[in-house]
């Protein structure tokens, strides 16, 4: 899939940001992902050849970052934080709700392919636990009754 | 409650418009740096001020600026706004309601370093963040306070927002200006220090949000208002990031040297259900934990550390009876095997190796021979590894076994958890 006209002006905008255009690796690498819902080896290419280097390193680079993703995901992603200070305040609980109500393990998307789950590492707010991130946005002080509420959002956007 | 400086204008609304942040005062400061102030008379001011740096080490941030070299150019400023050290959330709290506070921060450090190009370097998942900073960059371009030329100054100034990618170790600063160079983010070796050989290999300083959101302020109300709050060598006000198991948990303003005890029940309401303090992680993750006989410690970063731990970010985590402690630090372990950057052997190998004995020894496998072997492991990595995360990592183990090695001990006897549970740690 060719990246939009859109997307190659963008990258052009963030390549003459830096005095050195290497430093447009990640926002390069986001444009991309953005483009295409994940990394592919095209992505790879379509960055190296804007930063001058080759898609080998462009590829080892991106393996270091985690919301950089090498594989598809549902239209929503669902991130649920599970370190300390969301586990100390439910946590755990909740992500076995959230599994129970879209009927799928942490790793996995639904059929529809509307979700996929997953844990992730903290979110960076801890004092509005426990949290989950879907997409860019943050949902804080989550109960299990605003979760029912949320999905019933987003399927309802999903659905138009 | 304490009056609110970082946070004066945090709840106003339109909080992170200029409009706003004008009406109050904002960029005052900025503009009489740039009038009255040659860069030597600022980094006096700020030395004088006492201020330290607010991302964790509480290095005084006047003497980080005294470091860049004489004739070395283009030097840079880059903002550390990588917030990810768990239990930390106060970074986010200014970038998104009084970004421009942010913003003026940055101005004034470039100033005083002689940079011309700043950058903020926002973690990845803080999309409003990086949102709300580059609409703010673009309405202080519009008002004439970044540009060319800046209020008739001669001074010249380009803020660049830079979105990480997923990484916590890229909080390091090191590890930082690698990635902002478009590379994995891989601690470097120290020296050369970045003041020195920084971005580009030119020099750099790395300031914390926080600091920086701390100099309008300073400016405006000189050294001697900042070091009339506080204690002698931690002067000024902190950001604290109250959370886990109490009743309001949040991000509260109080003057270095308040006691433990009063951000914990008078702003925090006192843990949930009443239950016991069990123990308090006083400074972010890394911070090793203290028992509950800690609370009348004061918040400052001597009276923390002769309590044996840290002041760190000023992020307190409230941990209270029924929580499993042998959990609590598996968890914390965990986070830091799975964020290593896997350059070193003591990180890469010790880390893995500690989480792997905490949680054989939560599954109810554990042996007695194993905590001397986590000991061993803590020794083997502290000061010893390429980058602070090692002894990041050392914080949880080190503590929770000197404080609750019964709790340890019975775990291993009995195969199981004796305390009563209330909440399973994920």
């Amino acid at each position: 899939m060719p990246f939009s006209e859109a997307a190659q002006r963008e990258l052009q905008e963030v390549v003459a940001r830096y005095p050195d255009k290497r430093s447009a690796m990640l926002p390069a690498l986001a444009i991309a992902q953005r483009e295409q819902g994940y990394l592919t080896p095209e992505a790879y290419e379509w960055v190296a050849k804007a930063l001058d280097t080759t898609p080998t390193w462009v590829a080892s680079v991106a393996s270091f970052y985690t919301m950089l993703r090498k594989e598809p995901v549902g239209k929503y992603l669902i991130q649920v934080c599970t370190n300390l200070s969301c586990s100390l305040v439910g946590a755990q609980p909740l992500l076995l709700y959230l599994q129970e109500r879209l009927g799928i393990r942490v790793g996995e998307t639904t059929p529809d392919g509307l979700f996929t789950l997953a844990t992730v590492e903290c979110l960076g707010s801890c004092a509005t636990a426990p949290v989950m991130q879907v997409n860019d946005r943050y949902y804080e002080r989550l109960t299990r009754e605003r979760i029912d509420e949320i999905l019933a959002e987003l399927r309802a956007e999903a659905e138009g | 409650m304490a009056e609110k400086y970082l946070l004066r204008n945090i709840g106003l609304p339109d909080s992170h418009r200029i409009e706003t942040y004008l009406a109050q005062g904002g960029y005052r400061s900025f503009a009489r740096v740039l009038k009255e102030m040659k860069p030597a008379e600022l980094i006096d001011l700020v030395k004088r001020s006492g201020l330290r740096g607010r991302g964790g080490a509480g290095f005084p941030a006047g003497m980080k600026w005294s470091f860049v070299p004489k004739d070395s150019y283009p030097r840079y400023l880059v903002c550390n706004a990588d917030e990810g050290e768990p239990g930390t959330c106060k970074d986010r709290v200014l970038m998104e309601g009084d970004p421009h506070a942010v913003i003026e921060g940055v101005a004034i450090a470039c100033y005083a370093i002689e940079a011309h190009l700043g950058f903020i370097y926002v973690r990845g998942e803080f999309t409003l963040s990086a949102e709300r900073l580059e609409a703010a960059i673009a309405e202080a371009k519009a008002h004439g306070y970044l540009g060319q030329n800046i209020l008739g100054s001669g001074y010249d100034l380009e803020i660049v927002v830079h979105r990480g990618a997923g990484a916590y170790i890229c909080g390091e600063e090191t590890a930082l200006l690698t990635s902002l160079e478009g590379e994995r983010g891989n601690p470097r070796l120290k020296p050369p220090f970045p003041a020195t050989e920084g971005l580009y290999r030119k020099p750099t300083v790395i300031n914390n949000v926080e600091t920086l959101a701390n100099l309008p302020l300073i400016i405006e109300r000189g050294p001697e208002w900042y070091t009339s709050m506080g204690t002698e060598k931690s002067p000024g006000v902190k950001l604290f990031a109250l959370s886990g198991q109490v009743k309001r948990p949040g991000v509260y303003e109080l003057p270095l040297g308040t006691p433990l005890r009063t951000l914990i029940e008078e702003y925090g309401g006192g843990t949930l259900d009443d239950r016991p303090i069990k123990a308090i992680i006083p400074g972010g993750s890394s911070s090793p934990m203290l028992p509950a006989s800690a609370l009348d410690v004061t918040l400052d970063y001597e009276a923390i550390a002769a309590a044996g731990s840290m002041l760190g970010s000023g992020a307190v985590i409230v941990i209270t009876e029924g929580t499993c402690i042998v959990s609590v630090a598996r968890r914390l372990v965990e986070f830091y095997a799975h964020e290593d950057c896997g350059q070193c052997v003591p990180g890469r190998e010790g880390i893995a190796w500690m989480a792997t004995i905490l949680e054989r020894i939560e599954a109810g496998h554990g042996r007695e021979s194993d905590l001397d072997l986590l000991l061993d492991i803590c020794d083997g990595l502290s000061g010893r590894s390429l980058c602070p995360l090692g002894d990041a990592a050392v914080g949880p183990v080190r503590s929770s076994i000197k404080h609750f090695r019964d709790e340890y001990l019975a775990h291993i006897r009995t195969g199981q958890c004796v305390a009563p549970t209330v909440v399973r740690i994920a």
